[in-house]
């Protein structure tokens, strides 16, 4: 193989329809960066599952009477609750927070705002904050062994609320990963449609190649490596594009929800690690395309 | 190195086979004439020992190779042993003559320096030394067939096959091509051409194989073109 020729001829062929080569990179660019946006809230789901499966706990808030009387968890309804709680296989730990550290902490969240002017201690329970052993059947465990119990008033599990969180991710997701679908499809298209145009206007070319008996690499591999270059260009375009937004708004979005630390900031190597996926997904996907399009197509 | 058994070959949209059970044996270094009026048949004939396309029965050999039952992969190395030309040239128009020449050798895996040295020289044998940076629009018919000729003969194939090569061009110009491909088939190279012009084939008096209706109706080895008609 010639390298020099099949150099020579795919240059040619790229410059030969430039407006086609462009239409055909952005479509596969923005497919890609689609993907790649996808990928990296896949990537922030499972981070910020893992910082919650041991942060998040089950809350067993108790009743008002209790709340009021016992303000250490040194009384036996309490102590009571808490030792049920502690036996159990998939509790890791009980902790009691009482009216007034809850108050504090609700000031603490609040600061500023009218509902911490009008929030009072003997409004907010004490609760007995779980942290759970068994991620998975703890929950329901706490729930169980704690309804109907007397001195409670309701149990909450944190993850119930942190849910919603990750329907919200989940949701980006999926809006993506369709986005990018759909944009791939318009990518191949195009792809196959180039190939083709690109094999048209070769047909002399191919024609006296055939004719002097050059072999299949040599007819098929110019219109192969087009269709790669252009995926590959496309792949390095989205990672461009990537990274610019990560600086350019990711990082503001996430910001607020971030430095809270209720979801892991995205960071530069996730983008670039992100990126560096799409390089191969860019490059496969448009040699097959090219590849299948010669087959079906194209008598080269 | 050439030969046909009995070969048929119907297209499918059509009533009466384009070959009829025709059998031809050719020799090394043979030159012969492939005549008949149009529709004949000679052009099928031709684009079978190219493998363009599969008889319908029969049996064909070049070089050995049966070309019939070659495997898809194998077919490029029957076109390497099998130069090519053509009544309208099929020269490249955005490339020089001798990038059209160089051209045959690349894509078949040539080395630089083998085709800075051959394509030259092949210029030179069909006439055209100092042309090699023309383009083919700048040329006459005459020598634009030489081009072809050149790109045909390059890679020294065992076989030219030529398809009316002095159908577009004028008698005397036609002489000069057939002078031309009387040198090359000195060189060894078998040579067989397809062609209804009478003059060439009467002043020639080489083998002819005539054509009529897809059947071999005469076989002659120092033959003119009127002969019992
Ligand atoms: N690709 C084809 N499909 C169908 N019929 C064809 C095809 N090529 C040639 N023919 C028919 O086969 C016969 C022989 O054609 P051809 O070999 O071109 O003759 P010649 O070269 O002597 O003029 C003609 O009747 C022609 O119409
Ligand atoms: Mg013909």
């Amino acid at each position: 193989m010639r390298s020099d020729f099949v150099t020579r001829e795919v240059l040619t062929g790229l410059r030969r329809n430039v407006t086609m080569t462009v239409a055909m990179v952005l479509t596969t660019a923005i497919s890609l960066g689609l993907v790649g946006t996808g990928l990296l809230a896949v990537r922030t789901i499972d981070a910020t599952e893992s910082i919650y499966s041991d942060r998040l706990e089950v809350q067993v808030a108790l009743t008002q009477d209790v709340s009021a009387a016992d303000h250490d968890c040194t009384q036996p309804i309490c102590t009571g609750l808490k030792a049920t709680l502690e036996n159990s296989p998939l509790v890791a730990s009980v902790r009691f927070e009482s009216q007034q550290q809850a108050y504090e902490r609700f000031q603490e969240l609040f600061a500023g705002q009218s509902i911490a002017e009008i929030a009072r201690p003997q409004s907010l329970p004490a609760t007995l904050r779980v942290k759970l052993a068994d991620q998975n059947a703890g929950a329901e465990a706490v729930r169980q062994a704690m309804a109907d119990q007397v001195g409670v008033r309701t149990v909450i599990d944190q993850r119930d609320v942190v849910g919603k969180l990750f329907d919200f991710l989940a949701g980006v997701r999926n809006v993506t990963f369709t986005l990018a679908l759909v944009q791939a499809v318009a990518a191949l298209l195009l792809i196959s449609n180039t190939v083709q145009v690109s094999a048209y206007t070769r047909r002399a070319e191919v024609g006296v190649m055939r004719l002097v008996g050059a072999t299949r690499w040599y007819t098929q591999l110019p219109f192969l490596i087009e269709a790669v270059v252009t995926g590959v260009v496309g792949a390095v375009l989205a990672s461009i594009g990537l990274i610019s937004a990560k600086f350019l708004f990711i990082d503001d979005l996430l910001a607020g929800i971030a430095q809270n630390g209720v979801i892991p900031p995205i960071g530069l190597l996730d983008v670039v690690q992100t990126s560096f996926y799409l390089l191969p997904i860019g490059a496969l996907i448009a040699g097959i395309t090219g590849y299948v399009t010669l087959r079906l197509y194209v008598k080269v | 190195m050439i030969r046909l058994e009995r070969v048929t070959k119907m297209y499918k949209t059509s009533t009466r086979p384009a070959l009829d059970r025709v059998s031809v044996s050719i020799d090394k270094g043979e030159f012969v004439f492939l005549i008949g009026p149009s529709g004949s048949g000679k052009s099928t004939f031709l684009r079978l020992l190219l493998r363009e396309d599969v008889p319908t029965r029969g049996s064909i050999f070049v070089a050995d190779l049966d070309v019939a039952k070659l495997p898809r992969r194998r077919v490029p190395r029957l076109r390497q042993r099998i130069g090519c030309v053509f009544q309208d040239f099929r020269l490249l128009p955005n490339k020089t003559v001798g990038a059209n020449v160089a051209f045959a050798l690349e894509v078949i895996g040539k080395s630089g320096p083998t085709i800075r040295k051959v394509v030259p020289e092949v210029l030179q044998l069909v006439g055209l030394e100092g042309k090699a940076d023309r383009m083919p629009h700048e040329l006459s018919g005459g020598e634009q067939q030489r081009v072809a000729i050149a790109r045909a003969f390059v890679n020294r194939p065992l076989v030219l096959l030529a398809d009316e090569p002095t159908g577009n061009l004028d008698p005397d110009i036609s002489q000069d091509i057939m002078l031309l491909l009387e040198r090359i088939n000195r060189t060894g190279t078998t040579v067989l051409m397809a062609t209804h012009d009478h003059s060439i084939v009467d002043s020639m008096r080489r083998r002819v194989v005539e054509l009529d209706l897809g059947q071999v109706v005469r076989d002659e080895s120092r033959g003119v073109y009127g002969v019992g008609r």
